[in-house]
């Protein structure tokens, strides 16, 4: 669209509305192509997407509205839909209807019709109506309602430019259609007559809203439109006094509610009309979603169908997945490494840490789960789309009834076994926000993947393999019962209320498009990055400096010191090593010289080789030799970890071979170097090593210590330790906060192994075994499952709840519930003396 | 014009799959209600039962298109037949 054309060019705002599963989407899809954005709008969680199109020189701004059955208060979408239509006054709202279900559709339509909002309305779907006998005299039904009507195939693209042509014609005119004023009947209609005549004197009200449709929607008892008469009328009381009048008699007269009786004529009127334009009156069967539901929801296959199914979707949103993430994982890993590295070695810059460790960290842990929120989205969509989510949230319905939730809760809490993040973002297809935030509370619950590092850490250092396996199982169940009573505790206290009644449309089967589902998928992904990406950072950053800050600048151990003894204690039986070897001539002076520069000033080495060729040479042999003997260990090594070698197999065994073949080359050319080699290698560097890291390690648990994470772990302890925890397990679980991952690399630093561990580690196992007892490692599983949602989940409860107190509540009551209930297993534990061997 | 029907009401739940039924109450709160009558639902509507298991769906046709119902919901439902 060229800039110097903007003014002459029309342009026009275009709203989309109509039923769910009308096609409002496919056709919004087509018009739009690639222009279109998704946001939401201001602080609700309903998705608003816009679009731009230009047809036959016109620009268009499209508008998706939410998908609705009618125009009253009682949901998101409804209220989002009309005040769209109140506040923004497009320019023309496209109606889309479908066919074979038009007098449902056209009660919607009836209602646009009453606010007054220049209309078109679009038959969709008119194949089938078509190819099924059902006809309509569309020109008959298009006068009576004074609306144009286009017939359309949305996902064939038919129809769509004879609709555009149309809205076009009735932007440009800015004619709203004179309504076919529906009649309520007598005793509505006085109602009508009475409350219009109170409202009239208000200009600012008369200004914004039709008054029919207000009075009917005060009939209605539609709480949105009463805000909005109060805020804009002098008159309230008045006006309120009459309807709550008019409402009694009305209900005395007519037997049921207003709105019921509203609702009824307006079928009524549709009735009338359908049946004077309807050519032919075959009924539209949905025959082939009939027999397709005869066999996934009948009552014997439905529920093992439908539970195979989950299961091949699970599968494959984690088989595809944790893969992706473990590649995520390690790009991000090697470029925060790549960033560390622009530092000189051994610096110890704030700014750095902040960084690499902090943000590159921080920002990490968001974009690390994003594989499996996009594999998520999609398998939604397709459930969705295709139709098959009613059948299953039906399917599901009964045993959720039991527990107070919802049919539709069921998904999001099996996703919630991979990782809550997009489980709790898969709680949108929840109509009522008290089953919504009831399954959002509950579904940290289903033990993540990220807490498996700390379980398989506990059940290899306590159980035996046997019970290992038992004990995994366990935890899930006891993580599902605390679910299952959490959810019927909320929905008696905080949540109360009756359990929705279960009522939903089943669609006919259809067909998901590909676009549909990228679409979809995309929109959601970007959201997400977006929302929890703010608040993971912010909490990362806040994370970063507790487990720095403050800086311990004067140790309780001298650990410089410490490092010099260690290194002179290296050099000094470097020396002592060729005293024994007699006739090897390795002078010991210039090897400890050689040693010693090694570590600092590795450019030093030639220089003093050289100065003595004879015993240059030897030393030079020396060091040679023992680095090729490094060079295979490290091969072998390095094989075994790549190809995943394990003992005992054929693989691993010629793998050992090699390298015994290696290092009998390597002995071959000087046998009498070769033990000397060995001993300085596998006795005094490695003793070196293990030195220097043992210190740097105890030094970094004490600054951890000193640090405000590590003071809230001592400050903690005798509240912890009526689980039996010590201020170790309480710091790791601070960083467990940020990622579940993190507990097992906090628990490393707390043991002076530093944070590289991970649980397979050996020595981290030994350590666990020697300070702790099974039973307080089955309290340590059972508190890292119940309680301290990771920061994600925090995040991205604040953003589907829209709420800060209900995130603040889930971390709150999960950390009270589990605290509660590891104390009492750990006392009862002690008293019956279980596991404390 | 308060209908004093004498035929005898059940509950929509022991109608048997294939029938045709009329609905005459909805025994349910206001919001509740007023979602019903929005797909159609609502006393005077005219129902056909389409499946009906013990424990399977309960699934009626009404006004064109299939609407599944729990069978707390379809106990509330009074219809005449």
């Amino acid at each position: 669209m060229g800039k110097g054309h903007m003014d002459s060019k029309e342009r026009f705002a275009i709203a989309l509305a109509g039923n769910p599963n009308a096609g409002k989407t496919t056709i919004f899809n087509k018009i739009t192509g690639e222009r279109q954005k998704v946001g939401n709008y201001a602080g609700v969680t309903v998705e608003t997407k816009t679009g731009y199109s230009t047809h036959k020189g016109v620009a268009l701004d499209i508008v998706d509205l939410p998908g609705t059955y009618s125009l009253t208060a009682y949901s998101v979408e409804e209220v989002v839909a009309r005040n769209y239509i109140i506040n923004e006054n497009p320019d023309v709202l496209i109606d889309i209807i479908d066919m074979s279900n038009l007098e449902r559709n056209l009660y919607l339509a009836t209602q646009f019709i009453e606010l007054g909002v220049p209309l078109v309305f679009a038959f969709n779907m008119s194949d089938i109506a078509k190819s099924r006998g059902y006809e309509v005299d569309i020109k008959m039904l298009s006068e009576l309602l004074d609306v144009p009507i286009v017939p359309t195939v949305g996902h064939k693209d038919e129809g769509v430019d004879e609709m555009l042509d149309a809205a076009i014609a009735i932007a440009r005119s800015g004619k709203a259609p004179k309504p076919a004023e529906v009649k309520y009947g007598r005793d509505i209609e006085q109602a009508v007559k009475k409350i219009i005549a109170l409202l009239m004197p208000n200009k600012k009200l008369i200004e914004k809203y039709r008054p029919r449709w207000v009075a009917l929607k005060l009939l209605e008892n539609d709480s949105e439109v009463r805000g909005e008469v109060r805020a804009n009328v002098d008159n309230y009381d008045e006006i309120i006094a009459e309807v709550e009048a008019c409402s009694k008699h009305i209900n005395t007269v007519c037997g049921d509610q207003p709105e019921i009786i509203i609702a009824d004529r307006r079928y009524g009127f549709i009735s009338g009309a359908c049946q004077e334009a309807l050519v032919s009156s075959v009924e539209v069967r949905h025959t082939t979603s009939d027999k397709i539901d005869s066999v996934l929801i009948n009552k014997i296959l439905g529920l093992p169908i439908f539970a195979v199914t989950m299961f091949l979707l699970f599968q494959l949103i984690f088989a595809f997945g944790n893969p992706l993430v473990d590649l995520l994982d390690s790009a991000i890993g090697s470029f925060g490494a790549f960033v560390s590295a622009q530092w000189p070695a051994g610096a110890d810059s704030l700014l750095r840490s902040l960084i690499v460790d902090g943000i590159i960290g921080g920002v990490g842990s968001v974009l690390v789960f994003l594989p499996l929120i996009v594999l998520m989205f999609i398998v939604v969509s397709i459930l969705e789309d295709s139709g098959y989510m009613a059948r299953a949230a039906f399917i599901m319905d009964r045993i959720m009834h039991k527990i107070g939730l919802h049919g539709k809760s069921f998904i999001p809490m099996l996703i919630g076994f991979g990782c809550s993040v997009p489980a709790i973002m898969a709680t949108r297809t929840l109509e009522s926000r008290r089953d919504r935030i009831t399954t959002i509370m509950i579904t940290p619950l289903m033990s993540c993947g990220a807490r498996l590092p700390i379980y398989t850490l506990i059940i290899a250092a306590f159980f035996s393999q046997k019970i290992g396996g038992t004990m995994l199982w366990l935890i899930y169940i006891i993580g599902i019962i605390v679910a299952v009573l959490s959810a019927k505790l909320l929905r008696i206290t905080v949540l109360k209320g009756e359990a929705t009644p279960f009522v939903m449309e089943l669609p006919p089967y259809r067909m998901p498009t590909l676009r549909g589902i990228l679409t979809h998928m995309w929109d959601r992904s970007w959201m997400y990055l977006r929302k929890a990406g703010t608040i993971i950072l912010a909490a990362a950053i806040i994370l970063w400096v507790l487990t720095t800050f403050p800086r311990k600048t004067e140790f309780d151990v001298d650990y410089e010191l410490l490092g010099e003894k260690a290194r002179a204690e290296y050099l000094a039986e470097a020396s002592t090593l060729s005293a024994d070897i007699k006739d090897l001539r390795v002078d010991s002076t210039t090897l400890a010289e050689v040693l010693d520069a090694e570590i600092d000033t590795p450019d030093d080495v030639d220089t003093i080789l050289a100065r003595d060729a004879a015993a240059g040479a030897k030393v030079r042999e020396l060091l040679e030799m023992r680095d090729k003997i490094i060079a295979a260990r490290q091969e072998y090594a390095i094989a075994v970890e790549d190809e995943g070698l394990q003992e005992g197999t054929f693989e691993h065994m010629k793998r050992e071979h090699l390298l015994e073949e290696n290092l009998a080359e390597i002995a071959a050319t000087n046998p009498e170097l070769y033990p000397v080699a060995l001993e300085l290698i596998d006795d005094i560097k490695s003793k070196y090593i293990d030195d220097t890291t043992g210190i740097a390690y105890r030094q970094m648990e004490e600054e951890l210590a000193y640090t405000v994470a590590g003071r809230i772990g001592h400050t903690i302890e005798p509240v912890i330790r009526l689980m039996g925890f010590d201020w170790r397990i309480g710091t790791a679980l601070i960083g467990a906060f940020a990622a579940k991952e993190v507990f097992v690399a906090q628990i490393g630093v707390v043991f002076s192994l530093g944070g590289e561990v991970d649980e397979k580690d050996k020595d981290l196992r030994q350590r666990l075994q020697s300070t702790y007892n099974p039973l307080i490692g089955f309290c340590i599983m059972l508190f890292s499952l119940l309680s301290l949602p990771c920061m994600a989940t925090f995040a991205v409860t604040k953003a589907e709840t829209n709420s800060w107190g209900w995130a603040f509540f889930q971390i709150i009551g999960l950390t009270v519930v589990a605290f509660i209930i590891t104390v009492a297993v750990y006392q009862v534990g002690v008293l019956l003396k279980i596991g404390i061997s | 014009m308060i209908s004093e029907s004498k035929k005898s009401l059940k509950p929509l739940v022991s109608v048997s799959a294939g029938s045709d039924v009329k609905l005459a109450i909805i025994d349910a709160g206001r919001e509740l209600k007023q979602r019903l009558a929005n797909m159609g639902i609502m006393p005077g509507c005219l129902l056909h039962v389409l499946t009906n298991d013990r424990f399977g769906p309960f699934v009626i046709a009404i006004k064109g298109s299939r609407v599944i119902l729990g069978r707390g919901m379809a106990q509330k439902i009074m219809v005449e037949q």
